[in-house]
């Protein structure tokens, strides 16, 4: 600084600037993902008089948020470890979709077989898809990211939306350019039960059902696991685990491989509960996880799945309460909103490149 | 010495253009005037315009802009709303005139002469360019690409959807898929007004001047003080503002040029397909123009030209004419057409990944982009900070 410096305004007018420009920081975000949901409740309540309508929206929100967080996570591990928008990660989960899809097809897996053929079957599909899905993330990563991982950050970027064109056409080739209808092999739309005019239906059980688990599992793996410790390291400081005798390479792959593998499950859950299938599905489901994962704060697990159920909130609101056509507008622009004015997310911290 | 050398390098440039447009002038006059050859040009020099305003944005001030469709969409509207009848019932089913051509001056809505329109996409996208720049100017890298893709998005949306949208006495603010037509053609004083039925030329050497006049924008803007800020906050955002380039105007200005590259070149394609369509303004066109840059050389404005044509002339007439019959003849059934974005995306990625800095790489950005490539087995520890 040069000696000319004006000098600093007086502290306490400062401080009380400081004061509400930081509780506006904290919970200006807060704020602004309440107002839908808020908004809407109050109209309830004055048009029906009940809020069911609202909670039922909830209710298909936290279930579609749960295929988000599983998304968002990928993207989640992958920034965390190497500061990387894996771009191509959407349609790792759309090729999950197919794949299962595909098997479906192949072991005759339909209405007509019988509950325990069910379960057998879709226990197949979701460790196929997963498996694809995992060796296909480590495909793109040594492909198209490692090369690039000491050139400008915009590099690999690049190339992972290269990676994501040529995927979808992928799905394009397989399945056709319109979207393809898929039995409903639990018919997702029954309702299971209902809490005072809530309902639950089947596909919401299933999406809470499998995303839970599969969470819990990769936590436990991240914070007990030997290499869920090199996972740590690596993000932390990858010159220092490098030191440490923490194999890096061999470390990013398996970010890579799980991020995979929870988009294929996301892939097969999307399947069951939307039945229908595009090679489209990828690109935007890709964003909104995307978004989830920012919200939260990219590189934090816990913010992902938080950041994922929220946003199945806002979408299914907006699908439901401002039209489906404007539904991604509505979460593009809490895209911007977020990475504009809190980048680190709701519980991130603040990194090199959003501080 | 050195002076002499950039003089001469200097000169080459504009000695270079002078060569290829006047080639490019007298291209046409081989062809029959309705050819597919020509619309294929036109097309081509559309997006070398286009191109050129993209590589201020990403290629001189290293800001990746994924949303750069919207200023293309923001152009093409401005043209859409004045120069169509798209207000029909405006001034008592008169319409506006100013300075129209013959046929358009008796036609409902508004109608401003095209060059008028040109200065209004020019200082709209301009501004929109701005607008859009301005969330993003905190962040960097990665998160600015990010949240152009989601305003780029945003704007189509708001093209698909506008047809829902009454601006005022039950106007939409599009016409959403089912597209503003007809636009009027472009109007020149003193010059007959172009018709695609008859001659396709028009057209052609009409753009082929915006082609001259945006290439000589940028070489000027790239050697003056702006461009070399551009350059500085490319190379390293931190050391330019310590060295007092003003981060804030400087991406600001970079953001407003391209955006009204890219409005031009919408306003030139609205009136030349006589149609605006919501369909058009799809992510994928983003992509579309960004690997012309990628492909070209980031940065490199002779590159980005050439890239430009070339993947203009794959999308329009390499894969839907020459390569379309390969897929039958190896047996399968599809259409190559279908494919053409995974075709781009193929192009991208072998292109970053093998050479980086493009097929006519800019000196000093492929330094940038080639340090430390290829060697990140080894490497991987040294260079990080």
């Amino acid at each position: 600084m040069s000696i000319e410096t004006a000098p600093a305004p007086p502290p306490a007018e400062r401080r009380t600037s400081d004061v509400v420009r930081e509780a506006f920081s904290k919970y200006g975000l807060i704020l602004v993902l309440l107002a839908l949901p808020l908004y809407l409740g109050v109209h309830d309540v004055a048009e029906d008089g009940s809020l069911t309508q609202l909670g039922n929206n909830l209710v298909l929100g936290l279930s579609n948020g749960a295929i988000y967080a599983l998304i968002a996570l990928g993207y989640t591990l992958v920034y965390g470890i190497i500061e990387l928008i894996n771009f191509a990660h959407g349609e790792v989960f759309m090729i999950g979709s197919f794949v299962a899809f595909g098997l479906w097809g192949t072991i005759g897996l339909g209405l007509a077989t019988g509950v325990l053929g069910l379960i057998g079957g879709l226990f197949v599909s979701l460790v196929l898809a997963m498996i694809v899905c995992g060796v296909l993330n480590v495909m793109i990563e040594r492909v198209a990211y490692k090369p690039l991982r000491n050139a400008p950050k915009l590099a690999p970027l690049i190339t992972a939306i290269g990676f994501s064109f040529i995927l979808q056409n992928v799905g394009v080739l397989w399945l056709g350019s319109s979207p393809s209808s898929v039995p409903d092999l639990i018919h997702s739309q029954s309702v299971l039960f209902d809490i005072s005019g809530v309902e639950v239906h089947r596909g919401d059980v299933l999406a809470v059902a499998v995303t839970i688990p599969l969470v819990f599992l990769l936590t436990s793996f991240i914070s007990r696991s030997r290499l869920g410790k090199a996972m740590r390291a690596t993000a932390q400081d990858p010159d220092a685990a490098r030191l440490m005798g923490i194999n890096v390479n061999t470390t990013i792959s398996l970010t890579f491989l799980l991020g995979g593998m929870l988009a294929g499950a996301a892939g097969l859950i999307n399947l069951l509960y939307q039945t229908s299938v595009w090679y489209f599905q990828g690109f935007t489901a890709g964003l909104i996880a995307f978004t989830a994962a920012v919200m939260g704060g990219i590189g934090n697990l816990k913010g992902a799945v938080l950041g994922g159920l929220i946003i199945g909130c806002i979408q299914q609101l907006a699908e439901f309460r401002i039209g489906a056509e404007w539904t991604s507008a509505v979460v593009f622009a809490y895209l911007v909103l977020i990475m504009v004015f809190r980048p680190q997310g709701l519980i991130g911290e603040v990194t090199r490149e959003a501080g | 010495m050195t002076e002499l050398r950039t003089r001469l390098k200097g000169r080459e440039n504009l000695l270079g253009a002078i060569v290829a447009l006047t080639i490019a002038a007298f291209l046409p006059l081989f062809f029959d005037p309705l050819s597919n050859i020509v619309d294929n040009c036109i097309l081509a020099a559309a997006y070398v315009v286009m191109a050129l305003g993209l590589n201020i944005v990403v290629g001189f001030a290293g800001l990746l802009d994924l949303g750069y469709v919207a200023f293309y969409a923001f152009g093409a509207y401005t043209v859409g709303w004045f120069a169509s009848d798209h207000f029909s019932a405006i001034n008592g089913q008169k319409g506006i005139h100013v300075l129209a051509g013959e046929f358009a001056d008796k036609l409902p809505g508004i109608h401003l002469n095209f060059l008028l329109v040109m200065v209004a996409a020019l200082a709209i996208t301009g501004l929109a360019g701005m607008l859009i720049g301005l969330p993003t100017l905190r962040l960097r890298g990665d998160y600015i690409a990010i949240v152009t893709l989601a305003f780029g998005e945003i704007v189509y949306r708001f093209a698909v959807n506008g047809d829902e949208i009454n601006i005022a006495n039950g106007y939409h603010l599009t016409n959403g898929r089912q597209a503003i037509s007809p636009i009027d053609s472009i109007d020149l004083p003193g010059l007959a007004n172009f018709d695609s039925a008859i001659s396709l030329r028009p057209y052609y050497w009409f753009v082929l001047v915006l082609v001259a006049l945006v290439l000589l924008v940028n070489f000027r803007l790239r050697d003056s003080r702006q461009g070399r800020a551009w350059i500085a906050i490319r190379e390293d955002e931190v050391a330019a503002a310590s060295m007092g380039v003003p981060l804030v105007k400087t991406k600001l200005m970079a953001y407003a040029t391209g955006a009204a590259f890219g409005g031009l070149s919408g306003t030139f394609l609205g009136s030349y397909l006589t149609s605006v369509n919501a369909n058009n303004f799809q992510f994928g066109f983003s992509i579309f123009i960004l690997a012309m840059i990628i492909l070209g050389g980031l940065g490199s404005i002779w590159g980005v030209a050439f890239g430009a044509i070339l993947l203009s002339f794959i999308n329009t007439y390499f894969i839907p004419d020459v390569f379309n019959s390969v897929p039958r003849k190896l047996g399968l059934d599809f259409d190559l057409t279908i494919l053409n974005f995974g075709i781009f995306g193929f192009l991208i990625l072998i292109v970053m990944v093998l050479r980086p800095q493009g097929l006519f790489p800019e000196r000093r950005r492929a330094l940038e982009l080639t340090e430390g490539v290829g060697v990140a087995d080894s490497t991987f520890e040294v260079n990080a900070p």
